[in-house]
């Protein structure tokens, strides 16, 4: 599991990555040429990244034709947003505002 | 794992504060200080009073007081009706304040989640990007 997270993780530590993938979720489906022409790098690399994403099970490819399509996978996020995690996300920040309302309670 | 743990999950944290139980009980049981930390709310800290809690994201939760120990326990009923079953909660959560010697202990334990509920009242009303931006988050965090 944690192994697992770290893969998620470091593949979505490189801004471009992350952005790339974002792309896919708010818009669906590009080819890597539509992808290539916003990213602000070469299609060589913006093909790296993808294939990076992919091991991770961030997106998925589909061939048609000379294309290759790409896809945002947010079932690989899954993991990371399961209740316990996420409520305890939730309380560790409620917990930094206690702190912060109990310092101001003292003045 | 047993068959009570697939049942049922725990969320537990624990936080040692530089404060006495009865200021912090103060921060936990007074609707204008509870707002401040945690989310607007009509709470009275009296068993059997409901109550909702408003979130940010317009989420309302539903709310009951189960049990009220000035400076020692508080717990609450803690849901979020959804149509989905999916992302509907019923959970209870407790405070427990234990002084220390240099202030108080504070645990909030949530229990109630069932394993095929794979997404927080958070994220599943705030949706992907804002899960996003969280995510970057930790990740500056874990560095």
């Amino acid at each position: 599991m944690t192994d697992f997270h770290d893969a998620l993780f470091r593949s979505l530590a490189d801004p471009t990555r992350r952005a790339l993938f974002e792309r896919l979720c708010r818009e669906g489906e590009k080819t890597v040429g539509a992808l290539t022409a916003q990213a602000g790098i070469s299609q060589p690399a913006v093909s790296k990244h993808l294939g990076i994403l992919k091991l991770a099970g961030l997106v998925r490819d589909r061939h048609e034709g000379r294309q290759t399509h790409y896809s945002a996978q947010l079932d690989a996020l899954a993991p990371l947003v399961d209740w316990t995690s996420e409520m305890t996300r939730f309380w560790q920040g409620r917990m930094d505002n206690l702190e912060d309302l109990l310092k101001r309670m003292d003045q | 794992m047993n068959e009570k743990a697939t049942e049922h999950r725990t969320v537990t944290i624990e936080r040692e504060f530089p404060h006495s139980a009865e200021k912090i009980w103060r921060a936990l049981t007074q609707p204008h200080l509870i707002e401040e930390w945690l989310m607007k709310n009509d709470f009275k800290p009296a068993i059997g009073h409901r109550f909702n809690l408003r979130g940010d994201w317009g989420g309302v939760l539903d709310c009951e007081v189960l049990a009220v120990e000035p400076h020692t326990t508080l717990s609450y009923r803690w849901d979020f009706a959804h149509d989905d079953a999916a992302y509907d909660l019923k959970s209870v959560v407790t405070f427990t304040l234990v002084p220390t010697e240099t202030g108080t202990r504070l645990r909030v334990e949530q229990s109630g989640f069932r394993p095929d509920q794979k997404q927080a009242y958070g994220g599943a009303k705030a949706g992907w990007p804002q899960f996003l931006e969280k995510l970057e988050q930790v990740l500056t965090r874990e560095g």
